[in-house]
């Protein structure tokens, strides 16, 4: 979630993402060392406390991404690389922006439905298709694994409104 | 000669008609993951591990170590006709397999690579018969300490023979370990890291983090490219196939090695990856046609791909008898162990022999089926690649999903999912390796209860981990896969001039 930030920079150097990154896992580790120290890392009657193990986790992630942030500062040659282009992060954001957007939905109007809405979306929008083929494709996908997981398997899956017009 | 009887006990097990029916529909469900980016063998049995929640484990089992099966067949098929590695495994065999399908002997190629996979497989199903019951008898006296031990050198493997930078394996390892650790904790029953969020109550689950992690990752990855698929069309007919089974014993030194160099990576945390690349990059070495590697030779398919099979495959065989398995596809599988209520590790072969044996007997006559499967469908699914990513994508998106989604019936997880994707794809391109952070997510409670319940034995010295011969040398064997990188920078600095065999960067 924290990596959403990371996304939106745009053009960024392998070595500022390496850093970048490791900040972010070092204040996971404090994160996880601080919890750790309020469940206590001692030894209780019946042994060691909840705290104990995960403290040594957190330790690790902060000492090995401190040392990543010494090598990528520090070290020779290939921090020079190219994390993400202008057009890549395009490319990228296209299918992560659509995707988030059905994951949003799912909540509100049903997996199947979402689901089309989704497929439609995305062949209109990047694959430029005909109406027709994206009709056929949208309803079809959604309706193959409605009968799979609904009748076959018996495994629920969100519903709408939509769904429960039918009796779902 | 007791692994010969309770084999056959196994291939009894395999009687059933609806067991070879999942085996089937495992294969073909397989090779379809191994050929669609973004649908690995560990995401792909990540997905449909829900769906098997209401089968018996033995068929359940079957049909999803087919599927693993199907996908380390599959992964060749994308690499020969569309230079795109379906699977990390099937990299190195794009450097002969595709100059040999634009030289229009896509289908030799195609051939070369199944056979060889077959052949691998087949050793590395023989080395697990007979070597899983002598490792778990032995691993039966294992005590904490031992099994504590036995998993440190799992993780620490990770870095002495991964090719990613040894800190950042070691992050990503111990990222997975505190993700493991959130939620009740499995002895005190305390809540951790959960900072009221009472979603996290259960902690994250290792299916969501495999889905998200490989699958939107590798989307997202794909995506970046702006991918448009470029074929090869691939005929394959039984003429060809038979010619090229004529050439093929010519290679067995190549394809034994191959299987060798397999089962050393499977069992011990090496995967399937490095294990593909080494053994490449041995044929190169020593073979009389080294120098035409990369043009398009079938030695340089053969290599890879028996090293690749095997190691796919042996990577069970740690997993069944020390609970620790050797790839993530199958970490995936002893996620789903745990699932069915079966204690992975030496007890399964006392407790389950149906399941144990009837899973190694699958693994033989799966292993049939895949070469038969794959043989006759590769148009097909060769067809499946030519529909545009446009389509695919938002297809494969829907399926991880909804895999996210059965997995507890949150929505929450899918949330969690697209989270994953985005850690994925920023570690992957970052050479953050994944594969440790899923193994560190699924052993993350047993890997604690045992070096816990250790610590209660010892009353908190660490000193029982070379209290005896077996954990002192096991615990060594750690220490120094942990430190090999070092050691390793260090020679390297000494001999600078013998830096040849370097295939694998």
């Amino acid at each position: 979630m924290q990596h959403n930030e990371e996304a939106d920079k745009g053009l960024v150097s392998n070595k500022s993402a390496d850093i970048v990154v490791a900040l972010i896992l070092i204040g996971v580790g404090a994160l996880v060392v601080t919890d750790s120290l309020r469940l206590g890392i001692g030894w209780a009657d019946d042994g060691p406390k909840s705290g104990y193990f995960p403290f040594y986790t957190g330790v690790a992630i902060i000492l090995a991404s401190l040392g990543t942030i010494g090598f990528t500062v520090f070290g020779r040659g290939k921090g020079t690389g190219q994390f993400v282009s202008r057009g890549q992060l395009t490319h990228v954001l296209k299918v992560f922006v659509p995707s988030a957007v059905y994951v949003l939905l799912i909540g509100f109007i049903g997996i199947y439905v979402a689901s089309a809405l989704f497929i439609a979306g995305f062949m209109r929008w990047i694959g430029r298709f005909r109406w027709h083929t994206i009709i056929s494709v949208s309803i079809a996908v959604p309706f193959a694994l409605f009968l799979m997981f609904e009748i076959w398997f018996k495994v629920p899956l969100p519903k709408g409104p939509l769904e429960s017009l039918f009796g779902y | 000669m007791e692994a010969l009887s309770s084999l056959i006990a196994g291939f009894g097990v395999l009687g059933d008609p609806m067991n070879i029916m999942y085996m089937f529909i495992g294969i073909t469900l397989g090779v379809l993951i191994g050929v669609l980016p973004g649908l690995g063998g560990a995401n792909g049995v990540a997905i449909l591990l829900p769906l098997t929640f209401s089968m018996s484990p033995t068929s359940a089992i079957i049909m999803l170590s087919c599927i693993y099966w199907g996908a380390l067949f599959g992964g060749a098929i994308t690499s020969i006709l569309f230079n795109i590695p379906g699977e990390p495994w099937s990299v190195a065999t794009t450097f002969d397999g595709y100059p040999m399908a634009q030289q229009g002997r896509a289908g030799e190629a195609l051939t070369a690579a199944f056979t060889s996979s077959f052949f691998g497989a087949l050793f590395a199903v023989i080395v697990v018969t007979f070597l899983a019951p002598v490792v778990a008898t032995f691993a039966l006296e294992f005590g904490p300490a031992e099994l504590f031990a036995v998993q440190l050198l799992t993780f620490c493997s990770f870095v002495g023979l991964g090719k990613e930078p040894p800190l950042k394996t070691i992050t990503s390892m111990m990222l997975g370990f505190a993700l493991a650790a959130v939620g009740q904790d499995p002895t005190a029953g305390q809540l951790r890291m959960t900072f009221g969020w009472y979603e996290l109550l259960h902690g994250f689950n290792f299916l969501i983090a495999v889905i998200g992690l490989f699958g939107i990752g590798e989307i997202l990855l794909t995506m970046e490219e702006g991918l448009a698929f470029k074929g090869r069309s691939a005929k394959i007919n039984p003429r060809v196939v038979l010619q090229t089974w004529a050439t093929l014993p010519k290679y067995w030194v190549t394809a034994l090695r191959g299987a060798i160099v397999g089962c050393w990576m499977g069992i011990t945390p090496g995967g399937a990856t490095p294990a593909s690349f080494m053994s490449y990059g041995l044929a190169k070495r020593f073979s009389k046609r080294g120098p035409n590697f990369g043009h398009g030779e079938i030695e340089g398919v053969v290599a890879p791909e028996t090293a690749a099979h095997a190691a796919g495959t042996s990577a069970l065989l740690p997993m069944l008898t020390l609970g620790i398995p050797g790839s993530p596809t199958a970490a995936v599988l002893l996620g789903g162990l745990l699932i069915w209520g079966l204690e992975p590790g030496p007890m399964l072969f006392v407790e389950q022999p149906d399941f144990v044996w009837g899973l190694i007997a699958s693994m033989y006559i799966g292993n049939v089926a895949g070469l038969i499967v794959v043989l006759t469908t590769v148009p097909v699914f060769a067809a499946i690649l030519r529909i545009p990513f446009s389509i695919i994508a938002p297809v494969i998106v829907t399926v991880c999903a909804i895999g996210a989604y059965t997995v507890n019936n949150a929505l929450i997880d899918v949330t969690f999912m697209m989270a994953f994707g985005i850690i994925g794809y920023v570690f992957k391109k970052l050479q953050y390796p994944l594969a440790p952070l899923v193994l560190a997510l699924v052993l993350g409670d047993m890997a604690e209860s045992n070096f816990r319940n250790a610590m209660v034995l010892s009353n908190g010295s660490l000193s029982i981990f070379w209290s005896n011969g077996l954990v002192g040398s096991i615990c060594g064997l750690a220490v120094l896969m942990l430190v090999w990188p070092a050691i390793s920078a260090g020679i390297r600095r000494l001999r600078p001039a013998a830096s040849h065999g370097q295939i694998a960067e």
